[in-house]
């Protein structure tokens, strides 16, 4: 700030006292490096703790489990026999996820390009509060706006969709309603564009400006310049930002849980009311489940991870091939 | 040096701010209603207690605890409405010292509650009366008529237009649409599904074949929606609709109900009073203490609406620490007392009628 | 023109084109995508516009200084009045301690992932389990700390325990986040500092962090964003009261997630007013924090890129 700190700071480097400790500093890298490998391995033990506690609660449920409990569509832990299946929650979880992401992460990256290179300086600061505003509304109210406002609206765009793409099986069916799997997606796409353009728009500030630079000298223009420039270098980040904005909606339970109707069974005609996802079924089930139910809605949990754990994975990979080609 | 000073004036606005939130908050609200405080004394206790449970009890817990401690100052009870059966898990693990149900202890259930009360019973105490509204959406036509068939065919599918025969014999008059009906159910686990089904499987066993259960059966037709508030919800946005839920929802959305006709043949609207007269058959199927209660959904009482659930609370007999034993004791004399019982129907429910209400305040008396 | 319509990765077309003049294709696409960014941008501003106004017209109504002020002790269902207060100053430290528990690990373990553990055993195995529980429902986070700490360890329910539950579900998403911001530190950086004879750590920690810093801000402030609104945990974990509760080791505390699950859920519309107020009222405090952290950010910035 003044220059008697700044003279302070430069007399304190020059000290030779404090040179030789920074030269070496084995003392500080050992510390740090203890501190770093001491958080990894406590990391690793919760999460391996949490692992080996569901596993532990999930398998008396499965060995009481009388249907198969990878493709039943059935539900119903809490009966006698215990019957329960994972097919339906797995559909509509990885569909609805899917179709969220599909929708979310073009339009997030558009926002996230929109504010760091289209926008006027003025303009794109408060625009990225404002949209790191909105990754801080609760999903709750998420759901209960889904469910109030925009569920009213869905009715015509199924119903429109239906008509003009209902030779797409996925579009297909007799009756578009308002609370189908698409509406849900809607809402979960809308909950994760938040998180996917924050992370994407902070990446694209990473860029080193000299490649910018570089690009535009050569004549590039704007698009050629975030082609060759931002995107190739963005891209683990993106990825990592859509896997974040993944995770989250597999994970949502409230918003879903509000907008989705349950019907049972798996329906491919996504533009028809219900349906129903492993969040949303856990949040559903689990006040008034028994034991077992406790222990299958578990079970399910796990599955989510695995799915989860999948995708991470298949992120990871693409993200190390293309590091190759960079 | 820059950053040191810098990070010790925003810790020290972060606890000037934090100092300034904590000193201006305040637990008193003194809003009592006037009508509902109680007019007799009440035995305090102290300290606080824990108690989780049945969200369909939650209002009259709600204003129970409001009068409770406007008169019995410096005691505290956290209801938590997390559902019956979450309620009873956290009551048997020993987190709640007792817990609201929908409905009494299951065989199994009754062990684990046993090790939970040191060995002794823990007894199931019917407090409130909730009825249980058939609500529907369909303009033009209020005060809809229906019997327990139609209701369970309704139900279960095989009704499926608003104007099929059963319902237009029962509502001669009545300007029926050519639409379908769309039934919505609890998607959730709840204890007003359970007794819904109970209803429909007592009344109509023809029709309603499952077994009840907390979860709609396979049998049941339509779609399910999450909760009271989003049964109730779907019902008011959507045309054709009819669903089952709670009276104090269906007061609120101003739905349409129907009136249903109990076994005396007939159709009785839905209101406190002709609930409260369904549980006159009841029949204690709990032993000692216990007054587990088993309704009569037949019931030819004149006047009484036949669909309600019975809320329990489930406490130890005996085998709580002494403090805690000694606030649930004092609490629930209130609730079932006539001080107690009056508040309910300022809140959407109904009171237990007075021969029940004598056996349960007996078995208060005898917790210790 | 045909070897020139073949650009390669680190070739511009316009390097080989005419000095002059950019062609007219080139132009039209640098517009359409404009045009398309731009849409996207509307596309995405008329929702997310529509639930804050959803929220605000909604909110306002009870936002006044008995819902700051007051609990909700002693206020039914259907009685007007009541405040959040309780669960305003239960959320504050929750989170508070579930921050400071949750950042520094979150943080440390990134820094391991990225600057130390390279591509060992240990390195590869907590990067696994970090993206198993990036997923983790959070439930089964509340269900955890609930077995473990409450029935196992045999403590009551208190707000500490909730921030346990909150922790679990915040290190993974701030590893994820603080992992990309850091794999973008160009290595030339790292690499000036060693050939200045900086030792690694203080590489780490005043060249490599700060440079990164306003990319973990934003990850830590979606990771809190997120915390702050889960409901299912916290219910299992701090359990639930209307009364004011200071004390965030000891006792049951209120939060405003379970705060605005209680009223949202009440079929009364004086409650269904107070949840919407609830909601608002946590969207100006995630919405401060913001704020308050990109100050922060800016403080501590490396001076200019």
């Amino acid at each position: 700030m003044t220059t008697d700190t700044g003279v302070k700071s430069a007399a304190a480097v020059q000290s030779p006292v404090r040179g030789a400790a920074m030269s070496t500093g084995r003392a500080g890298d050992k510390i740090f490096v203890s501190a770093a490998r001491g958080s990894g391995i406590l990391v690793l033990a919760i999460m391996a703790a949490i692992a080996v506690f569901l596993i532990w609660r999930a398998i008396p449920a499965l060995q009481k489990n009388e249907a198969n409990f990878l493709t039943s569509e059935q539900w119903d832990p809490n009966g006698t026999p215990a019957r329960f299946g994972i097919a339906q929650l797995a559909f509509g979880t990885v569909v609805s996820s899917l179709l969220a992401l599909l929708m979310a992460t073009p339009v997030a990256i558009g926002i996230a390009l929109f504010i760091s290179y289209y926008a006027p300086r003025s303009v794109a600061g408060p625009l990225g509060y404002l949209v790191d505003l909105l990754a801080a509304v609760p999903s709750i109210v998420y759901g209960l706006w889904g469910l109030l406002v925009l569920a009213p609206h869905m009715e015509g765009v199924s119903s429109f969709l239906n008509s003009a793409l209902g030779w797409i099986p996925l579009f297909g069916g007799d009756n578009p309603g308002k609370n189908s799997i698409f509406t849900a997606s809607v809402v979960l796409a809308i909950m994760i564009l938040p998180i996917i353009s924050s992370i994407s728009r902070e990446v694209f500030l990473q860029v080193p400006r000299a490649h910018v630079e570089a690009a535009l000298a050569l004549g590039a223009t704007r698009w050629e310049m975030i082609r060759l420039a931002v995107l190739p270098y963005g891209r683990s980040g993106m990825i990592g930002a859509s896997m974040l904005g993944l995770g989250r909606a597999m994970g949502e339970t409230i918003a879903v849980a509000m907008v989705l109707t349950f019907v049972p069974g798996i329906n491919w005609h996504i533009l028809e009311d219900g349906g129903t996802t492993f969040a949303a079924n856990i949040a559903n089930s689990f006040a008034e489940a028994t034991e077992t139910g406790r222990g299958a809605l578990i079970a399910s949990g796990l599955v989510l991870f695995v799915i989860t754990l999948i995708v991470n994975m298949a992120a990871r990979a693409v993200v190390a091939r293309r590091k190759e080609f960079v | 040096m820059k950053n040191g000073s810098r990070l010790a004036a925003l810790g020290g606005v972060v606890v000037a701010g934090a100092l300034a939130l904590s000193a201006c908050g305040s637990d008193d609200n003194t809003t009592a209603t006037a009508s509902n405080a109680p007019t007799g004394n009440i035995d305090c206790a102290t300290g606080m207690v824990n108690a989780a449970g049945s969200s369909a009890q939650k209002n009259a817990m709600d204003e129970w605890v409001k009068q409770y401690t406007a008169k019995c100052s410096g005691t505290q009870l956290n209801y938590n409405p997390n559902g019956s059966g979450a309620g009873i898990k956290a009551f048997t693990d020993g987190q709640v010292a007792f817990a609201g149900s929908d409905s009494a202890l299951k065989p199994e259930e009754v062990t684990a509650a046993k090790q939970r009360c040191q060995g002794s019973n823990a007894v199931n105490l019917p407090m409130v009366v909730g009825p249980i509204a058939v609500v529907y959406n369909l303009e033009g036509v209020d005060g809809l008529q229906l019997s327990p068939e139609t209701v369970a065919g309704i139900f279960t599918g095989k009704i499926k237009k608003w104007n099929d025969q059963a319902i237009a014999k029962e509502n001669s008059g009545a300007k029926l649409p050519d639409t379908d009906i769309k039934p919505v159910y609890r998607s959730d686990e709840s204890g007003t599904t359970e007794n819904f089904t109970k209803y429909l499987k007592a009344t109509a066993p023809d029709v309603w074949t499952a077994e009840p259960a907390k979860k709609w059966p396979s049998i049941g037709a339509g779609q399910g929606a999450a909760k009271s508030d989003g049964v109730s919800g779907q019902v008011k946005s959507t045309a054709g609709t009819i669903s089952y839920v709670e009276m104090s929802y269906a007061d609120n959305l101003k739905l349409q109900t129907a009136k249903i006709k109990n076994g005396a043949g007939e159709y009785v609207e839905l209101s406190a009073d002709s609930a409260s007269k369904a549980l006159a058959g009841a029949k204690q199927v709990g032993t000692g203490n216990d007054v587990a209660l088993e309704l009569d959904y037949a019931t030819k009482t004149a006047g009484a609406y036949p669909i309600v659930l019975v809320t329990y609370e489930i406490a130890c007999e005996k085998g709580l620490p002494a403090e805690q034993a000694k606030f649930v004791k004092s609490f629930l004399s209130y609730t079932s007392s006539a001080d107690g019982q009056k508040v309910l129907t300022s809140v959407g429910y109904a009171p237990v009628p007075q021969e029940v209400l004598s056996k349960v305040q007996a078995s208060v008396k005898a917790l210790s | 023109m045909t070897t020139l319509t073949k650009p390669t990765d680190d070739l511009p077309p316009a390097a080989r084109g005419s000095l002059g003049s950019v062609s007219a294709a080139r132009k039209l696409k640098d517009r359409l995508v404009q045009i398309l960014v731009y849409i996207a941008f509307a596309l995405a501003v008329v929702p997310l516009v529509s639930v804050l106004w959803t929220v605000l017209t909604n909110g306002l109504g009870r936002l006044d200084a008995t819902f700051l002020q007051f609990s909700m002790n002693g206020v039914g269902g259907r009685d007007e009045g009541g405040g959040a207060y309780h669960a305003i100053l239960g959320t504050l430290e929750q989170v508070a301690i579930t921050s400071v528990i949750a950042v520094p690990i979150a943080v440390l373990t990134a820094v391991y992932l990225v600057e130390y553990g390279g591509n060992g055993r240990l390195a590869r195995a907590v990067s696994f389990f970090v993206d198993v529980m990036t997923g983790i429902p959070s439930i089964v986070a509340g269900l955890f700390v609930l077995a473990l700490w409450l029935l196992t360890f045999g403590f009551t329910y208190s707000g500490f325990a909730g921030s346990l539950a909150l922790t679990i579900l915040m290190i993974p998403t701030v590893v994820r986040a603080t992992e990309e911001m850091l794999k973008l530190v160009p290595n030339d950086l790292r690499e000036a500092s060693y050939a200045l004879g900086v030792p690694r750590w203080r590489t780490v920690c005043f060249v490599v962090l700060p440079t990164a810093l306003t990319g973990i801000i934003t990850g830590v402030m979606l990771a809190v964003a997120r915390v702050m609104g889960e409901t299912a945990p916290l219910l299992l974990t701090i359990f639930f009261t209307k009364a004011i509760n200071a004390n965030p080791f000891e006792g049951p505390q209120a939060a405003l997630p379970t705060f605005i699950w209680e009223q949202a859920g009440d079929p009364n519309q004086a409650s269904i007013d107070r949840a919407w107020t609830g909601a608002l009222v946590l969207i100006l405090l995630i919405m401060l924090f913001n704020l308050g952290a990109r100050l922060v950010a800016r403080f501590f910035r490396p001076v200019s890129r």
